[in-house]
């Protein structure tokens, strides 16, 4: 519907997606209320009671990642209008038809209470995910045919966990399977389905070391779909996740008798320390942010790896916590790029200068992800410390705390180049040339981006410091109640 | 007795300096006026700390309770007689230094002032909340935030030498932070109350062997950092690279005095001295001590530029401070907070005149001031007071916290220190001695066209080298620094029957 009216009117587009992702932002914070007051809220589809028909279940875990997930997207979509004009050109329409249904797939992902209907949605993300990338141009496909083979096969391991799922229970719906799960869990069948399942959720969140899809993806994508999918693409996948915890398997089933808890947990610290220490060695500022997500998914992973109520807390609050920083990075990164064409680390010295706004945003995402308080990323890491320390894992305790570090070896020297280095007179780093579509006639000394490029940079950058201070409240009134 | 009661005034010690850092930095394109923003913050600041001071000495603490920060854990302001001394001596010397820094900062021509001076309000906020914590997490809250605060001030000159000593700096500061987040949020997950209290809030809460030693272990290496105690001082005599009103922004307002005071804190707040006692933890954190308190002396006689000389002489003043704590005693407490202050009012003193030699002429070196006294009698004359105060002379400040110091250690039996004491003080001597007989007693010709330095930059290391004496014949007036003192020491040690000078 959308993907014809757009290509009839293109520059109706942005409005109707605008109107969209405003509407479902706002039905996910009103339903976030609801469940909040009432409980969960079930909704089934034409009325076809389950095993049958398709179940919609809102509780709070889902009502809180929707609530992310639009809010988010619906910023990033406001400050990369230009960005997304410029570089989709004429193809706008396709690319915000895309965009929805890539918003449709994950809310649909969030509030869904049918396993295969998960899958569903699953691939209607990834599939849109994958043909944004691919407009990214040349160097985008291959890295979007790379996504597209590795999150197939990630969709596949799921789609197969399922169906063993099925020989055993012979159902499909959340609920269901646990019931029949909780009476007898012991078929092999079962265990090979926990195991595809975590398998092909891996891959979606890029766990290492199933992330290879992922620094290639956010780096070649056009700057306007990776601020897009980087915070909340491999949030879904970890919701699910986290999902296959509270609402499928039965208690302590994935902690005992399939150690896939332990599993995430070694992966997951794996993952933190990796994910760090290669986003130093990086030149581009987007692939650097990149490895930094396949780090912070780690934490995310030992969050529900621990599988305690404390680390669950943890886990959900980082989910959050994440997305928003890491919006703020790469929409301040993409704001560079849409000034100046510029995107290696190197390029930024003088930054602090020519484009105040933007790098002030960069400093505040950058602030949170080392995790100094009151930010919200000191918050993750204090519940996740606390966790580890409660099961005495104090590898965990080490290892969250010295990310810390880590984050700050590579975010400070991206500050450095912006506020103490000083300015490259040479034309060595000429600007990169945007690729499709626009004018690239801006001269290489721009300066700063408009204001609704900065706005929304600013909004997400001042919320990691406002989600800090009000996160007692969030977990007191959301996380306590939502998890194991 | 003390009793509590709710205030904002706690509250509006620590928004003063953040407001002005605001002020500071809307006003950048007028210095005149970002200038005189930051004067009056320092003024209303201290005037806001001092407005408190006659109700603590009457033993009414007041308190602000803000936002919960976690469950269960509220940012808590409270305005102890410990933390009282340390925001006196902030705020106090943020007047002298800022003024000085204008002149400092006009004088050489620096770049990017109005950076500079809003994140030298941001530091003053966040020394004010590490002063004013109520319980742990607060006070992790702020100290963590004046490393980040203090960062653009190290790096100021931007320069490869200065971004080098920037990543040093972060690199000790953050670690030292992170060590203490894993302590603070260890002692949540057991239920603690993290309050602080005098004798310690862990004493009652029967902790295993282990436990106690590992949350010792990160909380004193977590301040350990900024006290810069050996191993972990090299970041001090790197961050020198930076101009001199930062270095006595870290050495003598905030960051190294935050540092010790978070081991004040730590100590005799958190573990107590019974458990200090029980444990053995005291010899650690004394052997550390005792060992940098003469090698940061010895290290600071062999450098020759002036700036690091005073920095490993701050190394090893901070470790008489450190040592004081550790001895665990009433009146080695007392002179360990009067210590505190006396090091800040002496030291500064020392960088003024460092810094106004510096922008005279250019000159960095000790073997280079010959004669200087002759040109700058006024300037070399504070230096000469500080030099002998630092020394521990009488009737200068710092020894009459010696004396208290030496006198403490005695009191406990542990005489060894009571010799290490008095064999520093003939080190520092011998560290800064030379400099006042090059000064005024040798004579050269390279400096006949050099006169006094700006007046702003004199007035200020004047006052602050009388202080140095005054405060030595009179350390209760005008801010009572000794009352409270005693006041800290027989709330730390309740059953002590001779807290020395106890009201």
């Amino acid at each position: 519907m959308l993907l014809l009216l757009a290509r009839w009117r293109w520059w109706l587009a942005f409005p109707v997606v605008l109107v969209a992702v405003a509407a479902s932002t706002a039905a996910a914070s009103w339903e976030l209320v609801v469940v909040l007051q009432e409980g969960t809220q079930v909704y089934r589809l034409g009325s076809w009671a389950p095993s049958i028909g398709i179940e919609y279940v809102v509780d709070l875990l889902s009502a809180f990642v929707a609530v992310i997930v639009t809010s988010v997207s619906m910023l990033v979509i406001i400050a990369t209008r230009r960005i997304a004009e410029r570089e989709a050109g004429d193809r706008l329409g396709a690319f915000y038809g895309l965009v929805l249904l890539l918003l449709a797939g994950l809310t649909g992902m969030v509030v869904t209470g049918d396993l295969f209907n998960l899958f569903v949605f699953l691939e209607i993300s990834s599939l849109a995910a994958y043909a944004l990338v691919f407009q990214g141009g040349r160097p985008a496909m291959l890295a979007g045919y790379r996504y597209l083979i590795l999150g197939s096969i990630g969709g596949s391991f799921y789609l197969l966990g399922v169906g063993f799922l099925y020989f055993t229970t012979g159902t499909l719906n959340m609920a269901d399977t646990a019931a029949a799960l909780a009476l007898d869990a012991s078929a092999r069948s079962v265990q090979a389905g926990a195991i595809f399942i975590f398998v092909g959720l891996g891959l979606k969140m890029a766990l290492v070391p199933l992330h290879l899809w992922l620094p290639d993806a956010y780096t070649h994508a056009p700057s306007s779909v990776n601020s897009l999918i980087a915070p909340v693409m491999t949030k879904v996948g970890a919701y699910a996740m986290m999902r296959m915890f509270i609402s499928v398997f039965p208690d302590g089933y994935l902690t005992n008798v399939v150690p896939i808890a332990d599993a995430l947990l070694l992966l997951g610290l794996i993952a933190i320390v990796f994910g760090a220490i290669v986003a130093v060695a990086q030149r581009d500022i987007r692939r650097m942010l990149a490895y930094s997500s396949i780090g912070q998914i780690g934490l995310i992973a030992v969050g529900i790896g621990l599988a305690t109520p404390l680390s669950f807390v943890a886990a959900q609050l980082h989910l959050m916590n994440h997305a928003v920083m890491k919006a703020t990075l790469f929409l301040s990164a993409a704001s560079v790029r849409l000034s100046t064409g510029l995107t290696d680390v190197s390029d930024l010295t003088g930054m602090g200068r020519r484009m105040p706004g933007t790098m002030a945003a960069f400093t505040l995402g950058a602030i949170a992800m080392v995790g100094i308080p009151p930010t919200a990323g000191f918050f993750s890491k204090w519940y996740l410390v606390q966790a580890g320390v409660e099961s005495g894992q104090w590898v965990v305790v080490a290892v969250v705390l010295a990310s810390s570090l880590l984050s700050a070896v590579y975010l400070f020297r991206v500050l450095e180049h912006i506020y103490l280095r000083p300015a490259q007179p040479d034309a060595a780093h000429a600007p990169v040339v945007i690729p499709q579509g626009g004018s690239n006639d801006e001269p290489a000394d721009a300066g700063e981006s408009p204001a609704d490029v900065i706005a929304p940079a600013l909004l997400l950058g001042a919320a990691t410091i406002v989600l800090g201070i009000l996160n007692s409240w969030i977990v007191i009134n959301v996380l306590d109640r939502a998890g194991l | 007795m003390t009793e509590t009661f709710s205030s904002a005034g706690p509250v509006i010690v620590v928004a003063i300096p953040a407001a002005g850092a605001m002020l500071v930095a809307l006003s950048g394109r007028w210095p005149n006026v970002r200038d005189a923003w930051s004067t009056i913050a320092a003024l209303a600041m201290l005037a806001a700390v001092v407005a408190m001071l006659p109700g603590v000495l009457d033993g009414r603490i007041p308190q602000a309770t803000l936002i919960e920060l976690t469950p269960g854990i509220d940012v808590t302001l409270r305005a102890d007689a410990a933390g009282m001394i340390f925001a006196l001596l902030a705020s106090g010397l943020w007047v002298v230094a800022g003024v000085y820094a204008v002149g400092y900062m006009r004088g050489g021509n620096e770049h990017k002032q109005t950076r500079f001076f809003a994140a030298f309000a941001l530091s003053l906020a966040a020394a004010a909340g590490v002063a004013l914590a109520g319980n742990l997490l607060t006070f992790v809250l702020f100290y963590e935030l004046l490393s980040l605060f203090t960062y653009p001030l190290v790096t100021h000159r931007q320069t490869e030498e200065a971004i080098v000593a920037g990543r040093k700096y972060l690199t000790y500061t953050l670690s030292g932070g992170v060590l203490l987040i894993g302590g603070t949020a260890w002692i949540a997950i057991l239920g603690i109350d993290a309050s602080f209290t005098a004798g310690g809030f862990l004493r009652n809460a029967s902790l295993s062997t282990g436990t106690a030693w590992a949350l010792f272990a990160l909380l004193i290496a977590g301040v350990g950092v900024k006290s810069a105690v050996m191993p972990l001082h090299s970041w001090l005599p790197s961050a020198m690279v930076a101009p001199t009103p930062v270095s006595a922004l870290l050495h003598a307002v905030a960051v190294v005095k935050a540092g010790v005071f978070g081991m004040i804190r730590m100590l005799a707040f958190v573990f107590g001295a019974d458990m200090l006692n029980d444990m053995g933890a005291w010899q650690v954190i004394a052997a550390f001590a005792a060992v940098t308190l003469v090698a940061g002396s010895l290290l600071a006689i062999r450098h020759d530029n002036l700036k690091r000389r005073l920095a490993y002489s701050t190394i090893s003043h901070l470790s008489y401070i450190v040592l004081g704590v550790a001895i665990v005693g009433p009146i080695a407490l007392t002179g360990a907070l009067l210590h505190l202050v006396g090091h800040g009012v002496t030291k500064i003193t020392l960088f003024f005149v460092a810094g106004a030699i510096h922008t005279r002429t250019h000159r960095e070196n000790v073997s280079e001031l010959d004669g200087i006294g002759r040109q700058m009698p006024i300037t070399m004359g504070a230096f000469t007071l500080a030099s002998l105060s630092m020394a521990g002379i009488p009737p200068f400040v710092l020894f009459t916290s010696k004396f208290y110091l030496g006198w403490g250690a005695a009191e406990v039996e542990k005489q060894i220190f009571l010799v290490l004491y008095l064999v520093s003080g003939v080190l520092s001597a011998a560290y800064l001695f030379p400099i006042v007989v090059r000064a005024f007693w040798r004579t050269s010709d390279a400096f006949t066209r050099f006169g006094e330095a700006d007046i702003r930059m004199v007035v200020p290391l004047v006052i602050t080298g009388v202080l140095a004496l005054a405060w030595g014949l009179v350390p209760n007036v005008p801010f009572s620094f000794f009352d409270l003192a005693t006041d800290v020491s027989s709330a730390a040690f309740p059953d002590s029957v001779s807290v020395a000078g106890a009201r």
